[in-house]
């Protein structure tokens, strides 16, 4: 059916494969990353720094049980600080991986197959970065699994109606399904890197992964009906996450949180931020492994076109805020809008002013959705603006209560600062790992998408 | 190789997929009906042609999604209401709304566990070893080949008949699948 609508809608844009492909070359090019090719100096030297950065997050842990989590800089009345505005963020970055595979695959959007692994795998480690920070923010993380409901000694229960113990159950069956969708969906290309293992040790490990797929058309009814309802089932998931994200804190009263509008404006920025992030990270792998015929720049562009419209709704987002806070009255709110752009922390709403809604009005000229240095940057300034939106989110709204007597400052420490950035190294270290171990483009899809693929029912 | 043991059926290897969907609807036509292709992707019209509707699987994330969601409602209500009751400035305890996130939590992590392992279990998998695997070449079903393997335990098979059938067939090859 899409074979008759094509021609139609697809003559000026860029191919999704470039042409000239067929099963083969596309499986040499994708397994050869992982199987034959030596791995580049460039994987090393980056792999190598990114373990640094794991090895600094790990000194912040240790210490961080060892003395308390008053090596960071939280305090009464900002209590919550960086952990919860990293958390934030990194849950945000997650939720492009699920929206590309997902939400595109359901609109048959086929230009999403060559970048789906990779944004789930994003998703993943985003999503184990995100979970790190607010166990560690227990203050007594060996703690953690008081949080989950398990028959106990002390006869007590989690309590329900908290968006905290609601925020565990999202998060963690957002890891869950992510983990068991990007699973399913690679049990093929695993079944491909077996037979094309050349030691018995990759024949082994691949061999177990891949459970002995053999690509039997029954294998393949049925793993392409669950991984379509899996795909519908992590939709609505998505949204229902950030969702509970913003409940931890729409269901307070603080001034600057309570509010009706943080719901979608969270799913929105999550978005925006997931797409910032995929646009990060896919511009250098293209280049290093020679993935132009397959990241093409019609996905670049299409990645641009979402960072501008859902940059739009987050533009709509801070412009309703402020209208409310006039509108409604309430000095308080009024008080916190004027004091988050003029107080001591507007410095950081003007960044994420320049972030997120003057970044992307760039994406409105075709030339530079197509040029790569705007993209990549522009991808960069969306990330710090998006990180400075959680951080005012959080620490702004918290250092002007309701009561002068109750008002501080917030700075953070030396640990804050190594533990945001250990997680950055521990997220890229696992994307290093993931690159060189296991098909970061699904070989499967991409045959499927090859003319050659195509057949006709004939009436043999 | 040489496996010297009994026969699990004959397999013919072809280029592209439209051979292969012409090779299952002639083999059909024929009368043969214990028989499987092998893809490299998914081919809808294969599948169907062979009679696999995947009518299993919506079923079962169904009843996935439905033992979560009211699993994780009763648990809350037996929790809050029962087990532990805690009056919080005389709310009520039975306060059903701000049960519905982790319902809904809990019926999507239902429906994926379930699909996810009912697809496993479907599919025979895991499953280490299967007599196609023995045809050296069978790696290529993985990579860029189209098998069709027609096994031992049809009616109609026959060493030489089903050989001269799938030969016909115009076929890269013709192999014998060894079970030993």
């Amino acid at each position: 059916m899409s074979s008759q609508e094509e021609p139609a809608t697809e003559i000026e844009r860029p191919p999704v494969i470039k042409p000239g492909h067929t099963f083969m070359t596309i499986t040499d090019k994708i397994s050869a990353i992982v199987l034959s090719r030596r791995t580049p100096l460039r994987w090393l030297i980056g792999f190598g720094v990114a373990f640094l950065f794991v090895m600094l997050l790990m000194w912040t842990i240790a210490r961080l049980i060892f003395v308390g989590i008053g090596i960071w800089g939280v305090e009464i009345p900002v209590a919550w600080g960086f952990a919860i505005a990293n958390f934030v963020w990194w849950i945000g970055i997650g939720h492009a991986g699920t929206l590309i595979s997902a939400i595109l695959l359901l609109m048959h959007q086929k230009w999403r197959t060559s970048i789906n692994r990779f944004a789930e795998a994003m998703t993943l480690f985003a999503v184990a970065c995100a979970g790190l920070f607010p166990l560690l923010h227990l203050g007594r993380p060996w703690f953690f699994y008081w949080l989950l409901p398990y028959p106990n000694t002390m006869d007590l229960w989690p309590q329900f109606r908290s968006p905290l113990v609601w925020d565990v159950f999202a998060v963690l069956t957002y890891f869950t399904v992510s983990l068991v969708f990007w699973y399913i969906g690679m049990i093929p290309d695993l079944a491909t890197l077996r037979d094309r293992a050349r030691n018995k040790f990759a024949w082994m490990i691949y061999g177990i992964l891949s459970m002995g797929w053999r690509g039997s058309s029954r294998h393949w009814k049925n793993y392409e009906t669950v991984y379509l309802l899996l795909a519908g089932l992590a939709t609505p998931l998505v949204v229902s996450v950030h969702t509970v994200v913003s409940f931890d804190f729409a269901v307070a009263i603080v001034p600057g949180w309570h509010s009706t509008i943080f719901p979608p404006y969270f799913v929105a920025g999550a978005i925006f931020s997931g797409f910032a992030m995929v646009l990060t990270l896919a511009i250098p792998i293209r280049s290093v492994y020679h993935l132009e015929d397959f990241i093409t720049m019609r996905h670049l562009e299409n990645m641009g076109k979402i960072v501008l419209a859902t940059g739009l709704i987050v533009t709509y987002s801070y412009l309703s805020e402020g209208f409310f806070a006039w509108y409604s009255g309430d000095r308080f709110e009024q008080y916190m809008e004027l004091d988050r752009m003029f107080g001591r922390y507007s410095y950081m709403y003007w960044i994420l002013i320049v972030g997120n809604v003057l970044t992307p009005q760039l994406f409105w000229f075709q030339r530079l959705r197509r040029s790569i240095p705007v993209l990549f940057g522009a991808s960069l300034l969306v990330n710090i603006g998006m990180w400075t939106e959680r951080y005012v989110i959080v620490v702004q709204s918290l250092h002007r209560d309701f009561m002068p007597s109750a008002w501080g400052m917030y700075r953070g420490t030396w640990w804050d600062y190594a533990a945001l950035s250990g997680s950055i190294g521990l997220f890229v270290a696992l994307l290093f790992l993931f690159i060189r171990f296991l098909p970061a483009i699904s070989m499967a899809e991409m045959r499927e998408l090859l003319p050659q693929a195509q057949v006709q029912e004939t009436k043999a | 190789m040489k496996l010297g043991g009994r026969l699990y059926g004959l397999m013919a290897e072809f280029d592209d997929p439209q051979s292969l969907l012409e090779a299952v609807k002639t083999a059909r036509r024929e009368g043969y009906r214990k028989m499987e292709a092998y893809t490299p992707f998914s081919v809808d019209e294969i599948s169907e042609e062979l009679g696999h509707r995947g009518r299993w699987i919506p079923a079962i994330v169904l009843f996935g999604g439905i033992f979560g969601g009211s699993g994780g409602f009763f648990m809350q209500w037996y929790a809050m209401a029962v087990s532990y009751p805690f009056n919080i400035g005389g709310r009520p305890l039975w306060s059903w709304p701000s049960f519905i996130p982790i319902t809904f939590e809990l019926t999507v992590l239902g429906a994926a566990l379930f699909g996810a392992l009912g697809m496993l279990a479907l599919n025979r998998l895991p499953q280490p070893y299967h007599p196609v695997f023995n045809v050296e070449r069978f790696g290529l079903a993985t990579q860029n080949r189209f098998f069709l393997c027609i096994e031992t335990s049809d009616p109609l098979f026959s060493r030489e008949q089903t050989r001269a059938f799938l030969d016909k067939l115009s076929p890269r090859e013709v192999f014998e699948v060894e079970d030993p």
